[in-house]
Formats: structure tokens, sequence, C-alpha cells
């Protein structure tokens, strides 16, 4: 916790009398315990919102009986959970078995370390912090095959290979579209990266030169990658309850089982905040620089508003197929990244001005999100189709066309 | 009475990490389990990570892994798994040859620490700063000094994917 509140702290520790050493040894422990206590009261909140917005676009309540708003509800479900007897194969391997969960939840809990809540509000700010945030990635792969493989059920294990097959598939565009943005700004930092998308206007700071306005085909790209990295809907073919069984979490119970499912929310939120650092500005706003505390403020509603919509897709949208998941990775966004950036980057050596640049840079993103929303909303429209024909009277098959947008049927 | 060293907070750490990345790669050649083998592999990896950021090394220590965890212990355990009948239990044959396997392991040891201690290091006579211009030259290096070894690996994957597509294609020509 170097920088600004961390000496803040240990200066007014050390305005008290105590010694600068101690003083600022007690700023690392209550900056270690403040992330270390974030991450699961993160959890019951996010889990209290996807409740409530899958819900309302469900048309029911959700929660709401335990506590204001059934805010206390995941509390209950905790405690139950905790409270359950604590069920294990007797084939299942031990020591894999019980480190799987502890590996995936570290796994989701490290990244924490890295992103920037506010100005200066970081626990490090690594030179790497971006591919430090892909390399965790790959260590909850090895945890989801750990559990398909201790479980000793084939059921697990093949899950466990579908959730690797889609974690490394969507690695690829995650990190490219990544490097879209390290190539722009030549760093790796977090914080330098969220402190360069500031738009200064007569020596006033808007906050709002978001890399999302320059580069909306990464941000697009970016998001989808994220939303398959999360396991979130449509990419939620990892674990469909009825269809293929629950996933490689089939034999796991009580807390353990809480472990995943904490790992996964947990994960799909840091994803939404990555995604805020990296091209919706972080922390950066309007009066940022006068007032820090609004950094704060301001990252949490960005990281906020990307988990709401993440569970708005949640609630609205059709599970894909394995075959269309590894279709859509391979033959459409990594082909479409690696051209981006090649463009990118013949462009930034384009003997052209800085204004030149950013509109080609916008224009090459702009092709890429019509390719990209091309692609799936020819997939939308074809399933649209075949879900009809599955209802079609015999004598009429083959005659129906689906409806024009917008026509009420 | 010869006053002990006391040792720095940072030889505990080194000393607690090599411990780890030593007593994995024991356990990956001990091990019964195939399984288990890959696994303490992959644990391995890790402790070799950990060495390299005690180096300061932070760019190879996340890139190691990426590449080595994310990667090749993923593929690893791939293949095993995709291989029948190695799956659960005692897998691994033994011998009882762990003897001379010992003996030749350590006199290779000793020929490697005689020729290790033979060459002329070069003292670092700067202390290297580790960050973006590390990186950054890093990637210069990469593109124009050893282009030919990057350019050649690059091939070299190229080809292993086309082979593993014909070998696992359908419809032979």
């Amino acid at each position: 916790m170097r920088g600004y509140w961390a000496d803040l702290l240990s200066g007014w520790l050390a305005g008290l009398g105590v010694p600068e050493g101690i003083a600022l040894a007690l700023a690392y422990v209550v900056g270690g315990t403040v992330l270390l206590i974030f991450a699961p009261v993160l959890a019951l909140l996010l889990i209290w919102i996807t409740r409530k917005v899958i819900s309302r676009i469900q048309d029911r309540i959700g929660p709401n009986r335990v506590g204001p708003y059934g805010l206390l509800q995941t509390v209950a479900d905790a405690l139950k959970l905790l409270s359950k007897e604590d069920i294990m194969p007797a084939k299942a391997d031990w020591t894999t078995y019980n480190l799987s969960p502890i590996l995936s939840v570290f796994s989701v809990l490290m990244i924490v370390v890295v992103v920037p809540f506010g100005p200066g509000l970081i626990g490090v700010d690594l030179n790497v912090g971006v591919l430090y945030v892909v390399a965790l990635g790959s260590v909850g792969i090895m945890a989801a095959i750990m559990a398909g493989w201790a479980s000793n059920n084939k059921y697990a294990l093949v899950a466990g290979f579908r959730v690797v097959a889609q974690l490394i598939s969507y690695e690829v565009p995650m990190v490219l579209a990544i490097v879209a943005v390290v190539l722009w700004t030549g760093t790796m930092r977090f914080g330098e990266l969220a402190a360069r998308q500031s738009l200064e206007i007569f020596g006033f700071n808007l906050g709002l030169g978001w890399f999302g306005f320059l580069m909306p085909g990464a941000l697009l790209v970016f998001f989808i990658a994220a939303l398959a990295e999360a396991e979130q809907t449509p990419f939620d073919l990892l674990e469909a309850e009825s269809e293929l069984i629950a996933g490689f979490h089939i034999e796991y119970s009580g807390m353990k089982f809480a472990m995943f499912f904490l790992a996964q929310f947990l994960n799909s939120w840091f994803l939404g905040a990555i995604l805020a650092t990296l091209f919706l500005g972080g922390w950066q706003g309007p009066f940022v620089d006068q007032v820090p505390i609004l950094g704060v403020v301001y990252f949490f509603l960005k990281a906020f508003g990307v988990y709401l919509v993440l569970q708005w897709i949640k609630g609205t949208y059709p599970r894909i197929r394995i075959d269309q998941m590894t279709h859509l990775a391979w033959k459409v966004l990594v082909p479409l990244m690696v051209l981006l950036i090649t463009v990118q980057a013949i462009i930034q050596k384009l003997p052209v001005g800085a204004p030149a640049q950013y509109v080609l840079i916008f224009l090459a993103n702009v092709a890429v999100v019509a390719v990209v929303v091309q692609a799936l909303g020819n997939y939308y429209r074809r399933e649209e189709v075949r879900s009809k024909r599955a209802f079609e009277p015999r004598g009429l098959v083959g005659s129906m066309v689906p409806a024009e947008k917008g026509v009420m049927y | 009475m010869p006053t002990l060293p006391v040792p720095t907070f940072t030889q505990v750490v080194f000393v607690l990490i090599a411990a780890f990345t030593v007593i994995s790669g024991l356990g990956v050649v001990v091990a019964r389990n195939l399984f288990h083998s890959a696994l303490l592999l992959a644990a391995t990896f890790f402790g070799v990570a950990g060495l390299y950021v005690m180096l300061e090394a932070e760019f190879l220590a996340v890139t190691q892994i990426l590449i080595y965890v994310g990667a090749v212990a993923t593929l690893i355990t791939f293949a095993i798994m995709l291989t029948r009948g190695a799956m659960h239990g005692e897998t691994n044959p033994l011998n009882r040859q762990w003897g001379k396997a010992a003996l030749f392991a350590f006199l290779f040891l000793v020929g490697l620490l005689g020729y290790l201690g033979g060459i002329p290091w070069p003292a670092p006579f700067q202390a290297i700063q580790a960050d973006e211009g590390l990186i950054a030259r890093l990637g210069e290096q990469l593109v124009t000094r050893y282009m030919v070894s990057l350019e050649v690996m690059g091939l070299l994957l190229m080809v292993a994917l086309v082979g593993a597509i014909l070998l696992a294609r359908d419809d032979k020509p």
C-alpha cells in the first residue's frame, strides 16, 4: 500500500507518537486486512444483486424476507452451507479434492492486489499487472481440472475438459484485446493505465479520455471474452444444471461448493473491474483531481455497472452450444484481434499527427465492432429460425419466417 | 563463541520457496500416481516462478506461470487424462533400482557443480531497475537480435499445430 493513502495513515499514526517503522507496518496490516475482508463481503452483495436483478427480469420480487430488501439472505444461505455435512466421494483423491476449491478462490482473490480502486489506492502497482491477471486465470483452469479429476466422476471429468476448452479459448482474444491497450499506452501497470485515461481541457481534468471511446472494438472483444472467462451467460454451458449436470463441481457439497460459487461471482466482478480500469477509465471522472475520494466512487459505479450488464445478459440471453462457443473464439474473435493489433501497430508508426492516429484506430475498431455484431446477429437470427421450426406443424415445415424486428407476434 | 549470522527476511523467503520447489520436484519423480506427478510438476513451475520474483524478474515470473502452469501443465494433464487406465490408483511403475538411480543423479550433480564452478560469472555491476523499460528492451531484443530464433520457434509451433490437426482429422485425404 505504498502511496498517498498509506502515507496518510502512517503519517497520522506517526503524529500520535507511534514510531515510524511500526506506523508503516500498521498501515500495511490495515491495507491487507481491508483487501482480505473486502472480497467476501463483496461476494455477499454480488449474490444479492444477481438474485434481485434476475428476479426483476423474470417479473418476480426475489429475496425480501431476511433483513432490509432481503440483503441478509445470502448470509443465511452461507450459514446453511457452513452447517451442512461435509460429504466426500469414497474413491475421491483426498489432497487434490480438498485443494481444488482453495486454489479456485485463491486465483480470484489474488486479483484484488492489482485493482486500482482509486488514485493511488492500489495494493501493488505491478509493472506486469495486466499479465498477472491473465496468469491467475490459468491457475483457475488448473483448479477446475483438479476438481474434475479428483471427484472420480466421469461427468465431472468431462465438465472439467469443457471448462479448460472454454477458458483457454477465450484467454487468447482477451489477451489480444488487452494488448491493444498496452500497445497504445506502453505500460502494463493498472495504476498507470487508469491515470492515462484523463482528458485535460483548459487544465481541468474531465477524466473522460477512456480507451473504450478510442477502441470500442477491443472493448467489445474484451467484454465477450470476460463473459466467457467468468463463465457467465451465454457462455454458462459449463454448468447447465438440468442438461449437463452441474459441472466439474458436481461432487462438491456444503462449504466447498460455496467456495467455487464464491470464486465465480468474485471472478465476474473482478473481470468487470478490470474492464472498467482498462476501457472505462477506472477511477477517472470529473473533479477527481480535486476530491480523490470521488475516484473510489467512480470506480465502484463503473465496476458495478459492468456487473449489472452481465446480470442483464444472464437474465435475457439463451445459452450457446460448445461448438458455437469455440467457433466464435477461434474463427471470429482471434483472427479479428490479430488483424486489429497488426493494423494498430502500423497506424502507430505512420508519420501522421496524433489526431489522425486517433481517427484511424477508431475506424479500425469500428470495423471490428461491425464484424462481431454481424457474426452475433447472424447466429441469433439462425437460432431464432431453428427454435421456431421446432414448434412448427409438420405440414408447414420451412414455410415460416422469423418476424421482423419490433413486430409483436 | 562464534555468532551465527542472522538470516535476512529475503533469505528466509528464498529458502522456503527453494525448499518448496525442490520438494515438489522430488515429488514429481517419487509420486505413485501419474496425475499427482503432473500436478506436482505444476507446483514446481510455481516455485520456479517464485524464485524469479525473488530475482526481481516479475515479467519472467508471470510469463512462467502463464506458459508453464497455464499451457504446458494443462497440456500434460490433458494428455494423461486422455490416456485410458492412467487415472487413479498407483499407475507409476516402480522398480528396485532407486539406489543406482540416486547414485547416478548424485554423480551428475557433482559433475554439474564442478562445471558450474569453473564458469566465470559476470558480476552484476549495475542494479537493473525492473520496469516497463526492461520489458520494452526485452521485446526489442526479441525482434532484432533473436529474431531468427523467435521466427523458427513460431514456425515449429505452427508445424506442430498443423500436424495435430492432420492427426485429429476424420476424413483422411
